[in-house]
């Protein structure tokens, strides 16, 4: 089978674009949505099954299938329009080449998603992964404008567009954030940049958990705006202690001015860390998540925070958490076994809390779902989606766990 | 109710106050409308989570006044947020002027028990905004009453800002001020708001009771307010009156109490109704453009205007490129009225060739269903329309918005058989 998927796909894309995976099996890395297309249709045709994959830092590539549909050849940064604010990537195109090229044009994309600066903007909106400045700027949703999407069997679609006010039509490229690729491959974006900051400042306290999320609260109550908030747990920040980190950016003025009133509302022992020091804490906490096999995120308030992560610490471990007290979601990291993770999905589900798998080994994928425990008239409205995009279906994507007894 | 006409197999139209701009609201002659106007209790507050929970008649300004005591309000402010209802700008993901920093509609709901056009019920999102399955709020907010309706919107409340400083700046020309809005993009500043108006408005605004001390000489006003923490207010209001001085100010007034920026605001979202004054009848058109591309299209829309001798008054979300050209007329006059027409698809068309959108936030409706294939190619369309047989699979909740029909039935076909058949878009 697979020599006859490898002929076929060497035949549409030509021999540069077609490799074998450690297994043998086809990898097809096309550099178009066209060419995309023609896998996606063929496949389609023939029933084979594909695996989508980024660059494999975030999600494991391990998914059964007859051949892999790679996103690496579509990595080009199309167009940055700093006066505009908006930039079009490709889905292949890592966070961290984007933002460096972004940096030298004066802008940013005000994302921080947990991971390697290698992860692919494809594997950030499949994921609906975000990190410490969803508090300031919003989860990855908020970033995107508009983009290039290929169902599963073929059919190429734009959704939105690329200016940053946009109601023409409904809103497709929402369903792909936080699709893992069961509604379609994304192949192009256009996303919502920001200007680099004049200023930004990073300060962290360490101490007690509940001495930190007292403080982090006092900094919600006083209005202040920054522009992420962490909470690490002592396993994630590498440190002995919890760990709160605040982020502010903007003019000096106004940086220098929320920097005093945090040290006036928010008692906690704060140190402000130099530029250098700065970048390494946040980069360290966002590739700390991977220093377990699998994260989860939950969908919390801050006042229930404390409860969910004495719950995690229960019944999983308190090793990998990273929680936003002034937004709504906190994200687990570790290892465990699917009986526990049901444990917890329950559990949380019972406290009106959702459990999101982003990330884990697909046989946890497999057998525990991406989400579960889905609200009334949810589930019937998710697998009808899912068979307008991807009828068959032809992408291997365990967006909920198999049935278990 | 829906069970009913669900039963009956009868077309039906949601309807808040309807102040949409697009026709989204309005019925053919076989629809039932449903009114939702009397669904209008605030259901809870939650001031510590900044939440509320809300029916789809409550009035927009109406949530703000109720959680003023908590410090809180709720950002998107359409022009129209003193009539307009929510469940109307979840419908139509409404914007407004203070969307420039805080985002539009659907950055601020999260959580949506939907009534589908079969009677049943479903539950979107979630109260923090993590949901329990995909973006299905996402999908929904914009939907323009096609995919049912929001029985309870959950709704994020926003922190009132420390500080306001509102700047009226007035320019020669309207390429001036669209270059200073240029500028103070490009200067990393994120005003609160940045809305420009010609001076064809400025006019129609200080002949009318919504005067509100625009200097009535200037080619165009633009209106920045700048929000936040006092400090960075503070540098933020030096820097954008060194690049408005810079672009071309004639001169920059700022507020100096709440009434005085109340009144300048007021000229600003009363304008439309500032019009009545120029002509009987008035289309409101809403596009966008990137903002690099404001003052050439501006110029073209002026143009425009000229070659079918038409008058034309811009005002609009400059910060955005939303523009929304206005114009008056007289439909008594069906000549004047071809021109109009006419003269409306060609602005839309520059728009569109300039990289931009034929709707930021009034919806597509049926105003606008003519414009979608200029944005969207056949594949797009179909797709969309099977989305909205997820949700409606007997097409009756609003029928005949957003997608031409024609565009309907090709998604059934698959693309592979569409290709066999040498009809494949593709």
């Amino acid at each position: 089978m697979s020599e006859a998927i490898l002929m076929r796909l060497r035949h549409a894309l030509g021999e540069a674009a077609v490799e074998q995976d450690r297994e043998g099996r086809p990898r097809a890395i096309p550099d178009s949505a066209e060419a995309v297309a023609q896998v996606c249709g063929l496949a389609h045709e023939q029933g084979w099954r594909v695996r989508i994959e980024g660059h494999g830092t975030w999600m494991p590539t391990d998914a059964p299938a007859d051949l892999a549909l790679s996103t690496r050849g579509l990595s080009r940064v199309v167009d940055v329009a700093p006066a505009d604010r908006v930039a079009t990537v490709e889905a292949g195109v890592s966070i961290g080449v984007l933002q460096r090229e972004l940096t030298a044009q004066g802008a940013w994309l005000a994302l921080d998603p947990p991971g390697r600066p290698e992860r692919s903007i494809g594997s950030i909106v499949a994921t609906g992964t975000a990190g410490p400045l969803r508090h300031g700027f919003g989860p990855m949703r908020d970033h995107i404008l508009g983009g290039t999407i290929v169902t599963g069997d073929g059919r190429t679609i734009k959704a939105g567009g690329h200016v940053v006010k946009n109601v023409a039509g409904y809103d497709l490229t929402k369903l792909q954030v936080g699709g893992f690729g069961a509604f379609g491959v994304v192949t192009q974006l256009h996303l919502r940049l920001r200007a680099t900051p004049a200023a930004s400042a990073t300060l962290v306290a360490r101490g007690e958990r509940d001495v930190l999320t007292h403080a982090a609260r006092a900094l919600v109550d006083q209005r202040l705006a920054p522009s992420a908030m962490e909470l690490f747990s002592p396993a994630l920040a590498g440190e002995a202690e919890w760990v709160l980190a605040v982020a502010f950016s903007g003019t000096d003025a106004g940086v220098a001015d929320d920097i005093a009133q945090v040290y006036l509302d928010a008692p906690a022992s704060w140190t402000r860390l130099p530029p250098d020091r700065a970048t390494a804490f946040w980069n360290a906490t966002a590739r700390a998540a991977l220093s377990g096999e699998i994260s989860f995120r939950l969908g919390v308030f801050a006042d229930g925070q404390d409860e969910i992560i004495d719950l995690l610490a229960e019944h999983l471990d308190t090793g990998l958490v990273s929680a936003g007290p002034g937004g709504g979601s906190l994200r687990w990291s570790g290892d465990a076994v699917v009986e526990k993770l049901r444990i917890l999905r329950h559990l949380a589900a019972e406290r009106e809390i959702p459990l999101t798998l982003e990330r884990a080994p697909w046989p946890v994928r497999h057998a525990f779902g991406h989400y579960g425990a889905y609200r009334e008239g949810v589930g019937a409205l998710v697998s009808k989606l899912r068979s307008t995009f991807d009828p068959d279906p032809t992408f291997a994507v365990a967006l909920e766990g198999a049935k278990h007894g | 109710m829906i069970r009913v006409l669900a039963a009956e197999g009868l077309p039906w139209v949601a309807r808040g106050a309807g102040t949409g701009l697009s026709g989204g609201a309005l019925a053919e002659a076989d629809s039932i409308l449903v009114v939702l106007t009397r669904m209008n209790r605030i259901v809870s507050v939650h001031p510590a989570r900044r939440r509320a929970v809300v029916e789809p008649g409550v009035v927009n300004a109406r949530l703000s006044e109720a959680v003023l005591p908590f410090g809180l309000h709720y950002a998107p402010d359409p022009s129209s947020q003193s009539a307009c209802t929510l469940g109307g700008n979840v419908a139509e993901n409404a914007g407004g002027p203070h969307c420039l920093k805080y985002g539009v509609t659907t950055n601020h709901v999260v959580e949506l028990e939907v009534l589908l056009p079969d009677g049943s019920i479903a539950r979107l999102g979630s109260p923090h905004g993590e949901g329990w399955g995909p973006d299905l709020v996402g999908l929904f907010v914009g939907s323009e009453g096609m995919f049912g309706i929001a029985l309870t919107i959950t709704l994020r409340l926003t922190p009132l800002p420390a500080e306001i400083r509102t700047l009226l700046a007035d320019f020669e020309t309207v390429r001036a001020a669209s270059e200073a809005v240029s500028a103070i993009i490009a200067a990393g500043i994120v005003p609160a708001a940045l809305e420009m108006m010609d001076q064809a408005c400025i006019v129609a605004v200080e002949s009318s009771i919504y005067a509100a001390g625009y200097p009535v000489d200037a080619g165009a006003v633009l209106l920045v307010e700048l929000d936040g923490g006092a400090a960075a207010v503070g540098a933020e209001s030096i820097a954008v009156q060194a690049l408005l001085m810079a672009s071309g100010a004639r001169s920059i007034r700022a507020a100096s109490t709440p009434d005085d920026r109340a009144r300048l605001w007021q000229g600003r979202k009363k304008a439309f109704g500032a019009m009545g004054r120029i002509a009987p009848d008035l289309v409101v058109q809403d596009a966008v453009v990137p903002r690099s591309a404001l003052p050439d299209v501006l110029e073209q829309i002026l143009a425009i205007g000229r070659s079918h001798r038409l008058t034309l008054a811009n005002v609009f979300h400059a910060g955005d490129g939303n523009l929304h050209p206005n114009i008056c007329y007289d439909s008594r006059d069906p000549d004047l009225t071809r021109r109009v027409h006419q003269a409306a698809r060609e602005i839309m068309a520059v728009c569109v060739a300039a990289g931009g959108s034929i709707t930021g936030e009034h919806g597509v409706g049926s105003d606008k269903l003519d414009y979608m294939p200029m944005i969207f190619d056949a594949d797009s369309l179909a797709a969309m329309c099977a989305v909205r047989r997820v949700f409606d699979p007997s097409q009756r909740a609003n029928p005949g918005k957003v997608i031409p029909l024609h565009h309907c039935n090709e998604w059934r076909r698959g693309p592979l058989a569409a290709a066999r058949s040498g009809g494949s878009p593709r």
